[in-house]
């Protein structure tokens, strides 16, 4: 199969990486020889059973974490330089809003330390919140706000930052499923939108598949990747698109990975 | 909302009076009990007959008693704070002034050196370790032993008067603000911190945009406890210059020439001006977790 990102430039190239933790009970192998190259405009998923390393690899390319052996480059430089360099925008699993600041004004933190000026800071907040649908919202507190609309805010801050690199951890994992397949459509909306490479960690099946271009399922103890999916949809898809056969085989192919890696094992 | 609809509304008037009421009680009680043997004494040596309401109402009206009543302690108080004008100097006003001055002068400067303390603890790890040690031993000292010598000291480099009080408040009130605004400055959750390292923040942006804004309930809930502590620093301070002024002295005084009831008015209106400012920092408190909850009332 193949994509029409396959001639698109590397935007994380991921050589050989290693990276081990040192705890009481001796060392642990966290990411073990990951080899993983994503291209521009990819929408690539992470998917694993807890402890796989999923979300340590994006805090590796967020360089939140740093890795023991092996390479890895964001638009060629290290992750420190990509980071300093504001390349990426990274959603977290909690919102991580602030409770003494608006809507707006947690939209503009990440635009305040940039030093912009505040009438750009202003816009740009307006701009992101009528991305995520939030318009209206700008002057409530985050208590005010339900779940899924705080998590919105908060992909709506990562895109403030107007990187071409967006890290999603986990980010409607604490969600009811109801709201997250109504923020998967408008995530799906909003890529196509916006042409971003996005690298999204998850435990769901069925979130994965309809999100991605290609899944990557990982498996735990050392964590590393066992099977790469290409996933073709039809980039208007909605999420009826779940019932389809097509969509069916390579959720199939998802579990027989996640089955090959142990990940159903009893332990 | 007023006070009084907020005590109503809570139901807590009641038990309030309920206290304040068994407090007057004990203490009229206490009255007779403290002052009856010396009044007995008196009653044997002259030999007078008498009985129990008697006793009771001499208890409650002796010159030179052990315990005076609450009213003699009223009436002392009327006669100090009210018909006296607030600048004689046998007015309780104007001694609290000058307590309450020293005592504001030491709680800014305790304020200001615990926050300075609680930064360099957070942000050097050196410090963490070096400094923390020094600054719990120094509370061990009791106060009253090390308040002379810093009084004595100053006065040798010839600064005295305010400040030298004021320094006493001061490291009285330090302590509980280091401690508090060093858990204050570390609240922020890993995730917020992780955030901001996405951002690429400077520290001094951390500090000012997550840092400080968290620490602020943990900064009021220390500024309580250090305000009630000033003004028993500033006390403490005026009992070895008792000259100068201020219910220390005044309270120093009254032991001299055995004026329990002048030491329990001058007590009670010591008690007051750190009722008033626990109260005034309470109400900032309130208004600053309001801003900080995004206008949500703050819990608790």
């Amino acid at each position: 199969m193949s994509l029409d990102t396959d001639q698109n430039e590397i935007v994380v190239q991921v050589d050989n990486l290693s990276l081990e933790f040192t705890t009481s009970d001796g060392p642990v192998h966290a990411l073990s020889d990951i080899n993983l190259d994503i291209r521009s405009g990819e929408f690539i998923s992470l998917i694993g059973p807890s402890g796989c390393g999923k979300t340590t690899l994006l805090r590796v390319i967020a360089d939140l974490e740093t890795h023991s052996a092996g390479d890895i480059r964001i638009n060629g430089v290290s992750p420190a330089d990509a980071r300093r360099q504001r390349a990426y925008g990274y959603v977290f699993q909690a919102p991580a809003l602030y409770p003494w600041r608006t809507v707006r004004k947690n939209v503009m933190l990440p635009l305040e330390i940039m030093g912009l000026p505040r009438a750009d800071q202003q816009e740009r907040a307006a701009r992101y919140l009528e991305m995520v649908n939030l318009t209206g919202f700008e002057n409530k507190y985050p208590w005010q706000l339900s779940g899924g609309m705080q998590q919105r805010v908060s992909i709506a801050r990562a895109l403030s930052v107007e990187p071409d690199l967006l890290l999603m951890d986990e980010p409607f994992g604490a969600l009811d499923e109801i709201t997250r397949d109504h923020l998967n459509q408008q995530l799906l909306d909003l890529w196509r939108k916006t042409g971003k490479t996005v690298v999204f960690v998850t435990h769901s099946i069925p979130e994965a598949v309809f999100l991605s271009t290609r899944v990557v399922v990982m498996s735990p103890r050392p964590g590393k990747i066992i099977d790469v999916i290409p996933c073709v949809f039809d980039k208007d898809r909605t999420l009826d698109v779940r019932e389809t056969p097509a969509f069916l085989e390579v959720a199939h192919r998802v579990r027989e990975g996640l089955k090959a890696g142990h990940s159903y094992d009893d332990d | 909302m007023t006070m009084t609809d907020k005590l109503f509304r809570e139901g807590a008037l009641l038990p309030v009076l309920t206290v304040v009421l068994s407090i007057i009680v004990i203490w009229y009680a206490g009255s007779i009990r403290l002052n009856s043997p010396q009044l007995i004494d008196r009653y044997e040596k002259n030999g007078l007959d008498w009985t129990f309401a008697e006793l009771a109402f001499d208890a409650w009206e002796m010159e030179r008693p052990v315990l005076p009543s609450p009213h003699q302690v009223g009436i002392e108080l009327k006669k100090t704070v009210i018909d006296k004008p607030f600048t004689s100097k046998r007015s309780l006003v104007y001694h609290a002034g000058i307590t309450l001055s020293s005592s504001l002068l030491g709680f800014a400067l305790g304020a200001l050196l615990g926050i300075g303390l609680a930064v360099g603890i957070v942000y050097v790890s050196t410090l963490d370790r070096s400094l923390m040690p020094w600054i719990i031993a120094s509370q061990t000292i009791p106060i009253l032993a090390l308040a002379p010598m810093i009084i004595v000291v100053l006065g040798s480099i010839g600064i005295t008067g305010l400040f030298p009080k004021s320094v006493i408040s001061m490291y009285l009130c330090f302590f509980p603000v280091v401690v508090g605004m060093v858990k204050g400055l570390r609240s922020p959750e890993p995730i917020l911190i992780d955030q901001m390292r996405t951002y690429s923040a400077s520290a001094t942006q951390i500090f000012f945009k997550l840092r400080l804004p968290s620490s602020i309930p943990f900064l009021f809930a220390s500024l309580k406890v250090a305000v009630a502590l000033s003004v028993v620093g500033a006390i403490v301070a005026e009992l070895p210059t008792g000259g100068q002024g201020g219910l220390g002295a005044r309270l120093l005084s009254g032991s001299y020439y055995g004026q329990i009831t002048m030491i329990w008015a001058a007590l009670i209106v010591a008690s007051l001006v750190s009722a008033s400012l626990v109260a005034f920092i309470g109400i900032m408190e309130r208004i600053a977790l309001r801003r900080l909850n995004g206008g949500q009332a703050a819990l608790g």
